[in-house]
């Protein structure tokens, strides 16, 4: 172990908190201009984290008693959510410049959450998972209340604290009951002592559903989701980027590896509870969003919609589904990267985009916004050739094969409805009346950039497939074989 | 003379936890009582991990509940510090009036 020492310097973890620190002093120290050096120097060093997470060196006796694991899916996990912060901070840069939301602390809180979401995907522990939690809460908290003139930003930072710490207090219950009825707080042991049980008592069942309802906060599937549509139109759009991307791809694995690590004994249990929560998010994300004219509530409704297929791969139960569930949420994040580097930089008549009627006249002067805006509307809506088509084609296909037919009905059906919404928006940009066509587009080359690169991925995804398919098997490994 | 067995202990433990959330959900007011009711169902939490674990004998419960405690206290700080925020803006902190948001 003396000899492995050095291995220290390579655990991802440590260099992000580290790295995130010394930061935080700098910016404390530089006067001048420190907003632009600071989220450049966070960029970097998120990049740094990707690249330790990406090269396996071996730091599994960094564990801590266990209390974090290495898997393939948590790498995959992992360096989702580092790429999605990366891609946040540089889409959103010119937008914080032009809003003079130019606070350097902007840039460190979002490193410091993408902290605890590597935590938290990776813990394999309950006091781990809770304290990742938290950490990832906490911070997500403050930058939605960051813009602190504006009172819808401070009054979604406020709905999203009170809801949040519920849902942490819910979550926390279940701990305490689970640790309580197993006599364990590590996920192994949980894992083994229930499938040692020869009657599940009822405390243990409690426990687990107030783990799930909490879990579901994070989320966001219905009914749990009220916190959404408001949080994510009173933020700043920079920082609904952030929630919309990031939170949801860790918050969307740790369910995962909760559900099929320590509790898959359980599965009769907690299955019936998660086909809830998929065809109530699947069926409200499409409905509820019809009426919406805010494209930022429309796009939280959207992604609760997104939530309710995701979770059809958890309860098929198989490697496919949580293969469809990973390609899913791979393709989910490059969709929203994409919406929100065009939301994030097209201004109307001075304003940011904020209406979807505001939309009315773009096809006449910004032809290439236009089908962009398009590509991704009709990938989010799951129509072929795009890549939303296949994400929702593995994970229906998945349910098929495990008999879930009337999940995946349910979940064919309301990804029509949502179609409607989706296609609104490209016959608003394409076909209504328009009453000027005020359009300035102040969006940053490396943003050009990333949205270029979303839209190939997303456009091109029929073409080679396997290469993010084969990424997402090799995730998906290692669930059903104990 | 009866005996506080551990049923005693979850038992008050529960009623606790209910009376925080219902305090979230039935109040009108004020949201520093919501903030109140946070905290009570944090230690009603505690009161569980504390219990199980001197009834059982494993002292990782008791590790949980001071690591909730620091949370805990890192959470008023912001949740209070989110609600100054607020109240300069809206010079109000009655619950009835954060409803700016909706739709």
């Amino acid at each position: 172990m003396q000899n492995n020492l050095y291995n220290l310097l390579f655990f991802p973890e440590l260099i992000l908190l580290t790295g995130s620190l010394c930061i935080l002093l700098l910016g404390l120290f530089i006067k001048k201009n420190n907003f632009s050096i600071i989220s450049n120097l966070s960029t970097i060093l998120l990049v740094l984290t990707g690249i330790v997470t990406y090269i396996d060196r071996n730091t599994s006796f960094l564990n801590f008693n266990n209390f974090f694991i290495e898997s393939n899916f948590i790498k995959f996990f992992q360096l989702l959510v580092i790429f999605g912060s990366i891609s946040v901070i540089l889409i959103s840069k010119n937008y914080y410049k032009d809003q003079k939301l130019v606070f350097f602390e902007i840039p460190i809180l979002i490193l410091f959450s993408t902290f605890g979401m590597l935590l938290l995907i990776a813990s394999n522990n309950l006091m781990a998972m809770y304290l990742g939690i938290e950490l990832q809460s906490l911070t997500l908290y403050v930058i939605a209340a960051i813009k602190r003139d504006s009172l819808k930003s401070s009054e979604s930072g406020l709905k999203y604290f009170i809801l949040g710490a519920l849902s942490s207090g819910i979550l926390l219950y279940g701990c305490s009951l689970v640790y309580g009825f197993t006599g364990n707080t590590n996920f192994d042991d949980i894992h083994s002592v229930i499938s040692s049980l020869e009657k599940i008592e009822l405390g243990l069942i409690f426990g687990l559903i107030f783990i799930l309802v909490g879990l579901a906060f994070k989320i966001s599937a219905v009914p749990f989701h009220m916190w959404t549509p408001d949080v994510y139109e009173g933020a700043p759009t920079s920082i609904t980027a952030f929630f919309a991307i990031v939170p949801k791809v860790s918050a969307v694995a740790l369910i995962y590896r909760f559900c099929l690590e320590p509790f898959s004994s359980l599965y009769n249990e907690w299955s019936q509870i998660i086909v809830f929560l998929s065809i109530a998010s699947m069926f409200l994300g499409s409905i509820a969003a019809i009426r919406q004219t805010n494209i930022k509530r429309l796009l939280a409704y959207s992604s609760i919609g997104h939530v309710g297929y995701i979770l059809i791969g958890l309860v098929s139960f198989s490697d496919e589904g949580t293969k469809g569930a990973a390609i899913y949420i791979l393709i989910y994040l490059f969709m929203n990267i994409a919406i929100f580097s065009i939301l994030l930089s097209l201004k109307f008549e001075n304003k940011y985009i904020e209406k979807i009627e505001d939309l009315s006249g773009l096809s006449k002067v910004k032809p290439f916004l236009s089908l962009s805006i398009a590509i991704i509307m009709l990938s989010m809506a799951g129509i072929p050739p795009f890549a939303g088509f296949f994400g929702k084609f593995y994970i229906f296909a998945s349910a098929l094969n495990s008999n879930l037919y009337s999940l995946a009905v349910f979940g064919v059906l309301s990804s029509v409805i949502a179609a409607f919404y989706y296609l609104r928006i490209i016959k608003v940009i394409y076909f209504d009346d328009y009453k000027s066509t005020n359009y300035e587009n102040n969006q940053t080359n490396i943003s050009k950039f990333i949205l270029i690169i979303s839209i190939l991925i997303i456009s091109l995804f029929i073409l080679f497939p396997s290469l993010f398919t084969s990424l997402s098997i090799e995730a998906s490994k290692g669930f059903f074989y104990k | 003379m009866y005996n506080i067995s551990l049923d005693h202990f979850l038992f008050l433990g529960a009623i606790l936890f209910t009376i925080g959330v219902l305090g979230i959900f039935l109040n009108k007011k004020n949201v520093i009582i919501i903030l109140m009711s946070i905290e009570l169902i944090l230690l009603a939490v505690n009161i569980n991990f504390v219990s199980f674990s001197t009834f059982s004998g494993d002292v990782s419960g008791q590790v949980f509940a001071m690591l909730t405690l620091t949370v805990a206290a890192a959470e008023a700080a912001i949740g209070l510090a989110i609600l100054v925020v607020f109240f300069r803006n809206l010079g109000s902190i009655s619950v009835e009036k954060i409803n700016k948001l909706k739709g």
